[in-house]
Formats: structure tokens, C-alpha cells, sequence
């Protein structure tokens, strides 16, 4: 039972400041409100010209080590880019690609094999997604696709639901059940056999696909060798989730600013609704939630960097429990103090309210999350 | 400009666990040393118990003094001295009343009070009516004060009193210090919901205070009492306790103890693990941001937020303890105690105690009102009370 107090700083480095001021201006330019509703009615699946700006600006492959052509940077520079982004929605493969995809490549693959794989996805040349869930999302349940070995090669069998990115990713590490165990595989998204339909999201701005596998042929080197393909999966999602508490807090910020502003400039009964009580309180409580939030967030991407295994079980698990409730309440709140623009498709509420409750599923529940925090603190 | 800090600090440390080790001196002795050294409070100047530092030592001088078997729990005794008279005496006294007051303070001899609300003015302490008249160089106060936390022991009160009725509210204030052991003061216990009487009524009948006890200008009581009421919120929402300790400690012991394998309930006391500790690590976040002097939105927030996961939490505790929940154990004893129940021993009794935290230094609704104006910058309300003379506004 681990309950001891961890050492805990939020310091912030110059560069972490100037990092985030960058990003910030970047973000804010690309992700206009125009600009995510044609993304995320296109067909393109993600904002390519932005991604583009990111990986020009070294954005795209931040914790790929330089021998891989990364920036070597920490997780802590990654949370601060997945915040600014998921403040405007930027609709580009961060989760899949520069989190879970890149996490479970470094954890899994040999030193060859990321040295093969990494710099592109570094450039931004190659966008990467993790398939590792059954057709139902499960998450207790065992990857719905299967290996088996033919010759040299490996055939997959099987569907993989609830792929983020999946229908654009051009390289798919898919999580499959074999003989020898659990495998990580790399699968290029255009390989014959696998059909990849896009799923209806609740999310427009974030796709996701099931990809069902047909007999998809791969050789016996796109099985990434180095550890034991569990523990690599673990630390992806793990990422992940981190990953996901960031992006929320961003867009729970977002919102209420957002919401603060309309208060202040919306008159009703002859002074600004944000004068009521009942709307200001209402703020009041928000904010203390999204400063809350972000101590957690902050602290498990802190915790990821260092690479504190045990303490991350604790500050994972917090982040995402309640980062996901916090954000939720947020945009909920947010489509309420609008009144009956905060209602319209054309208001942006909606597009945060969605994000909050896809996120809030997104790799675990918040109940699911204090279930393993529960055993952990041995409750 | 830090590593000289920190090292006149360290030094300063070092030298008075030598001279008076703290397993061996009184704590009444060990607290005046400590105030000579200059570690009282660290950011007040030389000779007032402080060196001239940044604030932020302040916690590393606590740190050292407990791990050498001291006790910092002077500030508990005399919270309202401690933790808000010497703030308002360093920025608004006299030098004479400085020296005078501030040293007993700190060693405990001298316990503190705060005499600001009233039956008629409570958030709106600017209503307030009780009054003082000028008489060549006294001021005769008449009125009544209520909530007054450790009156009953104290030798010095912080006094708010109206001196001008004919000048809007906040306007018609002054300051002052007044000997809680004058002819007219009357202090009565007030008995709370856990029976003890922390706190007191406070009657002044035509009580007389010299001039030279006045603590800033005559008109300006209004911008003292807020260095005060300042530097209580602070001391209430920056205490940093350790991961799973406080009222989450007492919930965690009761499930244990009675929680058996109710889901429901399991899941509610992580929740409220989990925001016992975000709360917790904003406030650490919090003292970095002030201490790197960029203090955010986060600064702001603990007062609220600590106040209404306190009660949340104990309240659920009772619930887990199930037909235990029913009872008091001890009883209530009507006792007169001689520092606050915030650190209560038992669940029982931090369930009743926490009912205040929402009440205390501010309640819960100004608190939001504050968060929404000042943070968030949301208008204030409509006001009645503005610009109309103090004695033509309603009261209750
Ligand atoms: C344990 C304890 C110790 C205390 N110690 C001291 C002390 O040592 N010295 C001292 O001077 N005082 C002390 N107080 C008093 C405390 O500061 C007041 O109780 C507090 O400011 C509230 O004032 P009130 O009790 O008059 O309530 P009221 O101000 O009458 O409030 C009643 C209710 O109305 C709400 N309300 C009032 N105004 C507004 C508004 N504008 N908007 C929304 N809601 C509003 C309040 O939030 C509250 O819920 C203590 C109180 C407690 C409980």
C-alpha cells in the first residue's frame, strides 16, 4: 500500500513559459472555430496543414530521444502542448500518434526498430495509432484480434474497435493475441486485408475507426521485440490517460473563460447576468475545480517524466478521474449559463460538451480509474 | 539574492537550536529566543521578530524547529494573534505599539482576539454599529461584539468601531487595540453545536481607549481590517498536511474499520481521496506560484474549496461509521477551551466542528462573490448601501 507523501514540485523552467506561449499562438491561429468545423466535416481526418506547423516547429515527435530524431524532450513539455491544444479543439493525431502510438514504440521496440520507425514519425511524415481494444471497447477484455504465424510472416485475424485515428494513421501498432502471448505489431494502415470504417463519434473532432483484419500479412520485423509486449501497452495507456487529463484541463479552461466572458457581456433585467449570484457561484465553483484539475494533471505528467512507476498508479488514475468529471461539469455548465445559444450548432459549447464526455470514456471511466486507485491504496 | 537568504537563514537556525535546544528550554523561553533571532516571522525587519527575508524561509524555519522537537503550536494558540494581529501591526501600528505587542504575542503570554463581527453585521462587517466618541485624547466605545474567538483568554482585541454614523459605511470606520481587562468590557461564553464555547459575546459599556491604541487614521479602519481579514484567509487556506491526513485520514480509518464492501460508498470515499489531494496539491502549487512571485487564480481558491471538502468529507465519515454514527462519544462537555477544535481528535466531533469552516473568515457565498469579482472579474451587485450615510441604511 503505497501512501506516503511524494515529493511534489510544480516548478516551471523558462522554456516550459516560452513553450507554452508558442504553442499557445500556434494553436490559436490554426484552431479557429471555422477551421475545426471543416476539418471535422471533411474527409481529411485531421488538420494536415496544422500538424504540418507542429512538426516544422519540433511539436510532433517531443518525446522521441534525438537518436530517433526527436526533441528528447520530457512529458512534462508534452502535457503543456496537449493542454494548449485541447483548449481549441486542434483536431491533429497528439493522442494517437505523439502519445500512445510513439509511447508504445519506445517501450516495445528494439533500438533498430525505432531508429526505423521513429524519425518519420518525428517529421510528422508518418502519423502512428494504437489499436489494442476489442470490437466493444472492452476494457478488461483481451485485444479482439489475433496472430499466427505463417512461414516468416504474421496473419491477423479479428477486429479492433475504438481506434483513435485510426482510418488515417499510416501505421497501426495493433495489440494481438498470439500463441507466444500478447504481440505489439506494426501494420501499415493501406495493407491488404485490413478494412478500416470509420466510426459515428459522438466527438466530430476526434475520429476513430474499427479496423477489422482479414487475413493482413505482416513480416516477422513489424513485431516490436524489445520488452514484453503487456508492460510496453501498459505504459502507452498509461500515457495516455495522462495525456487525456492534460487535453482536459485545457478544454475545461477553455470553457470557462469562454463562459466568464459571456456572463460579463450578456445583459439581462438591465445588468450582466455574470451580477446574479446563481450564475457567478456557479463560475465561482468551476474555477476551483479547474485549478484542481490542473494540480492533478500537472503532477501526473510530472510524475510520467520522472518516471515514477509507483507514484504514477496514484497520480494517473487521479488525473483522469477527475480532470474527466471536472471537465464535464465545465462544459455542461458552460451550454447552461449560454441560454439557448449555448444550444445551437453553431455556438462552440457543444463541441467541448462532446469532447468531455468522449474523453471522460476514453481509456477508462472515472469509477474505472478509482477502482484501481481503490487498489492501490489497498481500499 | 535567494542563496544569501538562505544562508543568513540557515545560520540564523542553527545558532538558536544551539543556544536553546528545544528538547530542553520551555516553549514559552524557546518562542522568545526564537523571536530574538529573528525567526518569529522572517519577512518582518530586524528587532520586530523577523530578518528581513522573503516569507517563504518562514516554512524552513517551522521545518527545522519541528525536527529538532520544537513546537511551532504557539501559532495554534494564538491564531488570531499569530496569524492576523501581526500582520496588521507590522503594516499599520506605530513603531512604540510594534515593540511593545509583538513579542509577548509571539511567546503566547499575550493572547490575541478579533472583534469584528457583530449580531447586526457578519459579512457585511462594514455595517457595523458599535461606536466609538473622541474625548480630548480617549475614545469611549459602546456595543456589542459576538463570535469572538478566544476573548475569554485574551489580553489584547482587535477592535473595529464606527466613528463617523453621518459618512457612507465603510467610510465612518477606525481601528483600534483595545485591554481586553478594561473597566467595561464583558466577555460571555457562546456555546457551539460540539457544547464547547470557543467563542464568546463580547459587551463594551462606555470602555476607554487611550488614542495612541488607534491602528492606522481615523476614517481608515476599513482598509486595516482587510490587511487583517487578508492575512486569515491566507493562514486558513495554505496549510500543506500530508497526503491522506486531515478529515480523509478519519474517513479512511472508518472504512476500514466499518466500510465491509459497500461499492457505492467505496467509490464516493475515492472521490473524495482524490479531491482531498487535488485540493492539496493546488495549495502546493499555490506557495510555489507566490513564492516564484507569478501567483495565479490558484492562490485564491483554498479558503472555498478546503472549507466545503471538510465538511463533505466528515459528514460522509458519520455515514460510514453507520449506527456508531448515532452517538457522541464523551458527551458534550460545556467547556470554555483554551485553542480551536480545527484539529478535532475524534470524527464525531470534527463532523460538528467542520460545520463552521463554511462560516468562519468568510463564508462559502462571499467567498464565491469575491472569486467571481475579483478573479473572474464578473460585476458586482446592485447596492443599496452605497454612498448613503451609515445611519440611513437598513439594518437587522
Ligand atoms: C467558529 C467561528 C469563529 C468565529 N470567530 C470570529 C472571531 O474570532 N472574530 C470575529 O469577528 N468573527 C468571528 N466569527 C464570525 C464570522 O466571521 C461570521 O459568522 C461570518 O462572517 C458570517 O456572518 P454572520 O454570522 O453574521 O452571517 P450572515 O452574514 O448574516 O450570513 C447569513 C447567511 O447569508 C449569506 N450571505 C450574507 N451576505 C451574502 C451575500 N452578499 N451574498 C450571498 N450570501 C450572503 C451568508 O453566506 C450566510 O449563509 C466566527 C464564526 C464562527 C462560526
Amino acid at each position: 500500500m503505497t501512501t506516503a507523501t511524494p515529493a511534489v514540485s510544480f516548478a516551471v523552467t523558462e522554456e516550459q513559459r516560452l513553450l507554452r506561449a508558442t504553442v499557445r499562438e500556434l494553436v490559436t491561429a490554426r484552431a479557429t472555430s471555422e477551421r475545426v468545423r471543416e476539418v471535422m466535416l471533411g474527409d481529411d481526418g485531421y488538420d494536415r496543414d496544422a500538424w504540418a506547423e507542429l512538426a516544422q516547429t519540433g511539436l510532433t515527435g517531443l518525446t522521441i530521444p534525438e537518436r530517433f530524431g526527436g526533441a528528447g524532450a520530457s512529458f512534462a513539455e508534452v502535457a503543456i502542448v496537449i493542454e494548449e491544444a485541447g483548449r481549441r479543439l486542434l483536431p491533429v493525431p497528439l493522442l494517437s500518434s505523439a502519445v500512445l502510438g510513439t509511447e508504445a514504440v519506445l517501450a516495445a521496440g528494439t533500438e533498430q526498430q525505432c531508429a526505423a520507425l521513429l524519425p518519420a514519425v518525428a517529421e510528422g511524415a508518418t502519423t502512428l495509432a494504437l489499436a489494442h481494444l476489442d470490437q466493444r471497447g472492452g476494457l478488461t477484455s483481451e485485444p479482439g484480434v489475433t496472430a499466427r504465424r505463417d512461414g516468416g510472416d504474421w496473419v491477423l485475424e479479428g477486429t479492433a474497435g475504438y481506434v483513435v485515428d485510426g482510418a488515417s494513421a499510416d501505421l497501426v501498432v495493433t495489440a494481438a493475441v498470439s500463441d507466444d502471448g500478447l504481440l505489439l505489431l506494426v501494420v501499415p494502415g493501406e495493407s491488404a486485408g485490413l478494412a478500416r470504417r470509420p466510426v459515428e463519434v459522438l466527438d466530430l473532432t476526434r475520429p476513430m475507426a474499427t479496423l477489422v483484419y482479414d487475413g493482413v500479412r505482416v513480416g516477422d520485423d513489424a513485431r516490436l521485440a524489445a520488452d514484453d509486449a503487456i508492460v510496453a501497452l501498459h505504459r502507452a495507456l498509461s500515457a495516455g490517460v495522462v495525456a487525456i487529463a492534460c487535453e482536459q484541463v485545457g478544454g475545461a479552461s477553455q470553457m470557462l473563460e469562454m463562459t466568464t466572458a459571456y456572463a460579463r457581456d450578456r445583459i439581462q433585467f438591465g445588468r450582466a447576468i455574470g451580477s446574479f449570484q446563481a450564475v457567478k457561484h456557479r463560475l465561482a465553483e468551476l474555477l476551483v475545480q479547474v485549478e484542481s484539475a490542473r494540480s492533478t494533471a500537472e503532477h501526473a505528467a510530472r510524475v510520467l517524466a520522472e518516471g515514477d512507476r509507483e507514484e504514477l498508479a496514484i497520480a494517473a488514475p487521479m488525473a483522469k478521474s477527475y480532470a474527466s468529471e471536472v471537465f464535464e461539469r465545465a462544459s455542461a455548465d458552460g451550454i447552461q449559463l449560454h441560454g439557448g445559444i449555448g444550444f445551437t450548432w453553431e455556438h462552440d459549447a457543444h463541441l467541448y460538451f462532446k469532447r468531455a464526455k468522449a474523453t471522460k470514456l476514453l481509456l477508462g471511466s472515472p469509477s474505472h480509474h478509482r477502482a484501481l486507485l481503490a487498489e492501490v491504496l489497498g481500499l | 539574492m535567494t542563496m544569501d537568504e538562505r544562508t543568513l537563514v540557515t545560520e540564523r537556525i542553527d545558532k538558536l537550536l544551539a543556544s536553546h535546544p528545544p528538547a530542553t528550554t520551555p516553549e514559552r523561553e524557546f518562542w522568545g529566543a526564537q523571536f530574538d533571532h529573528g525567526l518569529a516571522w522572517v519577512q518582518h525587519p530586524e528587532d520586530f521578530g523577523g530578518c528581513g527575508v522573503s516569507p517563504r524561509w518562514q516554512a524552513e524555519v517551522d521545518r527545522r524547529i519541528v525536527e529538532a522537537g520544537g513546537s511551532v503550536r504557539n501559532r495554534y494558540l494564538n491564531v488570531l494573534g499569530i496569524g492576523m494581529g501581526a500582520g496588521t501591526l507590522m503594516a499599520h501600528a506605530d513603531e512604540q505599539r510594534q515593540r511593545r505587542m509583538l513579542r509577548p504575542m509571539f511567546t503566547c503570554e499575550e493572547i490575541w482576539c478579533q472583534l469584528f463581527s457583530e449580531p447586526g453585521a457578519g459579512s457585511d462587517l462594514a455595517a457595523l454599529s458599535t461606536t466609538a466618541v473622541k474625548e480630548g485624547d480617549t475614545w469611549i466605545v459602546n456595543g456589542q461584539k459576538v463570535w469572538t474567538t478566544l476573548a475569554h483568554l485574551a489580553t489584547w482585541g482587535l477592535l473595529v468601531a464606527r466613528t463617523d454614523p453621518d459618512v457612507p459605511k465603510h467610510a465612518g470606520l477606525t481601528y483600534f487595540v483595545v485591554d481586553m481587562q478594561a473597566d467595561g468590557v464583558d466577555v460571555r461564553p457562546l456555546y457551539q453545536i460540539t457544547g464547547e464555547a470557543e467563542f464568546n459575546e463580547v459587551y463594551f459599556d462606555d470602555v476607554r481607549i487611550n488614542d495612541d491604541m488607534r491602528v492606522g487614521e481615523v476614517g481608515q479602519g476599513w482598509a486595516v481590517a482587510m490587511t487583517t481579514l487578508m492575512n486569515e484567509r491566507v493562514a486558513i487556506g495554505s496549510n500543506v498536511a500530508p497526503r491522506g491526513s486531515g478529515a480523509i485520514a478519519h474517513a479512511l480509518e472508518a472504512w476500514r474499520q466499518h466500510g465491509g464492501d459497500d461499492p457505492v460508498a467505496r467509490d464516493q470515499l475515492l472521490r473524495y481521496w482524490v479531491e482531498a489531494e487535488a485540493q492539496r496539491l493546488t495549495t502546493i502549487r499555490a506557495g510555489e506560484a507566490r513564492k516564484s512571485g507569478t501567483p495565479g487564480p490558484e492562490g485564491s481558491t483554498g479558503k472555498l474549496h478546503w472549507a466545503d471538502l471538510n465538511k463533505a468529507i466528515t459528514a460522509f465519515t458519520i455515514d460510514l461509521l453507520g449506527a456508531e454514527g448515532m452517538t457522541y462519544p464523551g458527551g458534550y462537555e460545556f467547556t470554555r477551551p483554551d485553542e480551536t477544535a480545527n484539529r478535532a481528535e475524534s470524527p464525531h466531533k470534527a463532523f460538528l466542528r467542520a460545520r463552521a469552516n463554511s462560516i468562519e473568515g468568510g463564508t462559502s457565498e462571499i467567498m464565491k462573490n469575491i472569486l467571481g469579482e475579483r478573479v473572474l472579474g464578473l460585476p458586482g451587485e446592485p447596492r443599496v448601501d452605497k454612498n448613503v450615510p451609515w445611519r440611513e441604511v437598513p439594518r437587522s
